[in-house]
């Protein structure tokens, strides 16, 4: 520790810590390979050629089934649940900062919302629309689905995030005048604005790669975790692994405009 | 008219997690609850009151061996999780000395769990399968004559896709606990004379206990949850409740899957219970 010399036990740590890894990126790094499986290659090593054949293969819809339709439904998705998340999460963790009749109920709710399997999930929200004579569809039964699982990670990092928020810049505010309304814009919203991106990306990737809350409530069409989904028991081609390097690159893509954009505002507020 | 808009805002502001939890969360659970009772047969569902389905379910050997071996997942993966996070979390929080390479190394952890589950499921069928790497190594190298067959469709691939998809849910609330352990009392405890392993043992675990148990929370809860690597990754030869669950909907037996789903429900809320009630996590928020 601190500033004494590394000891022996550091070493295998670091070693254990370096296999974590490799058993947390090997796999991983063989779909991506294979993705790019020649013409006449399988689902295994060796590769037979290069080629860029099943990414093509994965945009003739009539081939794989829809793979475009699916990842617009998820994505779209995926935009309402980090939308509705971060509004949702940001009002209760404000409520859950004053005392109100009732708050700790609706805490052990949104916690029994995280430990209820997520099937049973699937199941009673399928069974509720079937009931109440509602179609299922993935921005309905499936929007609510997915935020029984984004909303307690929300409210849980917004009661994280206020728990650590002195209240004396609020109290500054008030004393120069400010309305609640501007000390809640002007001093509040920018400075958890961090921790709400991260509630947002955080919603966004639960939802897009949801896969057993969608499972009953999603109606006639496939998200994309559906469609991969189906097509583990049925192709038998390495297209299924150009889909897993393709949605994964994506995930990649928007977790780094993320982390961006959060950089950027520290920046911009550094110099402010 | 200002103080009683006040007193309203936290209730207008805690409404919409209300509405929703309550539409999509309490009221499909209570709705459950009563089709569990409910008859049906291949055309639909009937309103009645009959504790058959609970007897079918619980009377059936089938049933019990399909909980155990749930069970048994459970515990193996619980088990494997909770010794790796423990001991990367610990790597990350007390061995790595600048705050920039930890927070890297804790991304490096945390950016495969953002991709798919189901992606990460198949990605161990080209390392674990007949003729995947690992086999063609083992065989290259003479150690085999024949691919080891038990590597991929088997409890075990099952076990190690789940350590794949799930270490994380233990990695992060213990790394997070653990950063919050006062350095100072480690140092305390080695200027009074104690090793390595004594601060581990009783400085750094106690302390990282609460972090350990949400973790532990995750983990159950999920593995007893889970459908889709039991039945990719043991090929249809391993059952799980959630498993079962799945089977019953597809064949729109919804009354006997609700049946099995309070059954779940209840074993997973008393796991729930048991593991707070060694630790108060409340505390933790």
């Amino acid at each position: 520790m601190g500033q004494e010399k590394r000891s022996f036990g550091f070493y295998v740590l670091a070693a254990f810590f370096g296999l974590f890894v490799l058993f947390l990126y090997g796999p991983l790094s063989a779909v991506f390979i294979l993705s790019f499986q020649g013409p006449q290659g399988g689902l295994t090593f060796p590769l037979n050629g290069v080629s860029l054949r099943w990414f093509q293969n994965l945009f003739e819809t009539q081939a794989v089934g829809d793979f475009g339709a699916s990842f617009t439904r998820s994505f779209l998705l995926g935009l309402l649940v980090m939308a509705s998340t971060v509004l949702v999460s940001l009002l209760a963790g404000l409520a859950f900062r004053r005392k109100f009749v009732g708050a700790t109920p609706l805490f052990y709710l949104t916690v029994a919302s995280l430990v209820v399997p997520s099937i049973i999930v699937s199941l009673g929200i399928g069974v509720l629309f079937q009931q109440l004579g509602f179609r299922p569809a993935w921005f309905s039964s499936a929007f609510g689905a997915h935020l029984t699982w984004t909303l307690p990670f929300g409210v849980l990092i917004m009661f994280a995030v206020f728990n650590r928020f002195s209240p004396s810049y609020e109290e500054a505010a008030r004393d120069l005048g400010a309305s609640s309304w501007q000390t809640f814009a002007h001093v509040v919203l920018p400075m958890i604005a961090p921790s709400l991106i991260g509630v947002g990306l955080f919603g966004f990737s639960l939802s897009y790669d949801e896969f057993a809350r969608t499972l009953m409530t999603s109606g006639s069409s496939n998200t994309l975790p559906l469609e991969i989904y189906g097509m583990t028991t049925n192709v038998t081609t390495p297209v299924l692994y150009a889909l897993g390097t393709v949605t994964t690159v994506f995930s990649f893509l928007i977790i780094l405009v993320t982390v961006g954009v959060i950089l950027l505002m520290g920046r911009r507020r550094a110099r402010a | 008219m200002n103080t009683l808009l006040s007193r309203a805002t936290p209730y207008l502001q805690a409404t919409p997690l209300l509405l929703i939890l309550g539409f999509f969360l309490a009221l499909p659970i209570l709705l459950l609850l009563v089709v569990s009772f409910w008859d049906y047969d291949f055309a639909g569902m009937y309103p009645d009151f009959m504790t058959l389905n609970y007897a079918e379910s619980l009377g059936s050997w089938v049933t019990w061996k399909t909980y155990l071996n749930t069970l048994k997942f459970a515990a193996i993966v619980w088990a494997i999780t909770a010794f790796v996070g423990f001991w990367v979390a610990y790597f990350l929080a007390f061995h790595v000395r600048s705050a920039t390479t930890q927070m890297v190394l804790f991304l490096v952890c945390t950016v495969p769990f953002l991709t798919s589950n189901i992606i990460r499921m198949i990605s161990w069928i080209p390392v674990l399968g007949r003729n995947g790497l690992i086999n063609s190594g083992l065989v290259g190298a003479g150690i085999v004559e024949q691919p080891v067959e038990w590597l991929l469709y088997s409890d075990f691939a099952v076990i190690l896709a789940m350590v794949h998809l799930y270490t994380l849910f233990m990695v992060t609330p213990i790394f997070n606990t653990m950063m919050r352990i006062d350095h100072s009392l480690v140092e305390a405890a080695r200027d009074a004379g104690a090793r390595d392993w004594q601060i581990i043992w009783n400085v750094i675990l106690p302390l990282a206990k609460p972090g350990i148990a949400i973790g532990s929370i995750f983990v159950v809860t999920l593995v007893m949850a889970d459908f889709s690597t039991v039945q990719v990754m043991s090929g249809g030869q391993s059952a799980s409740v959630a498993l079962m669950m799945r089977n019953q909907m597809s064949l729109l037996q919804y009354p006997a899957a609700a049946a099995n789903a309070i059954v779940l429900l209840v074993l997973v809320l008393f796991m729930v219970a048991g593991i707070l009630r060694i630790v108060d996590i409340r505390k933790e928020l």
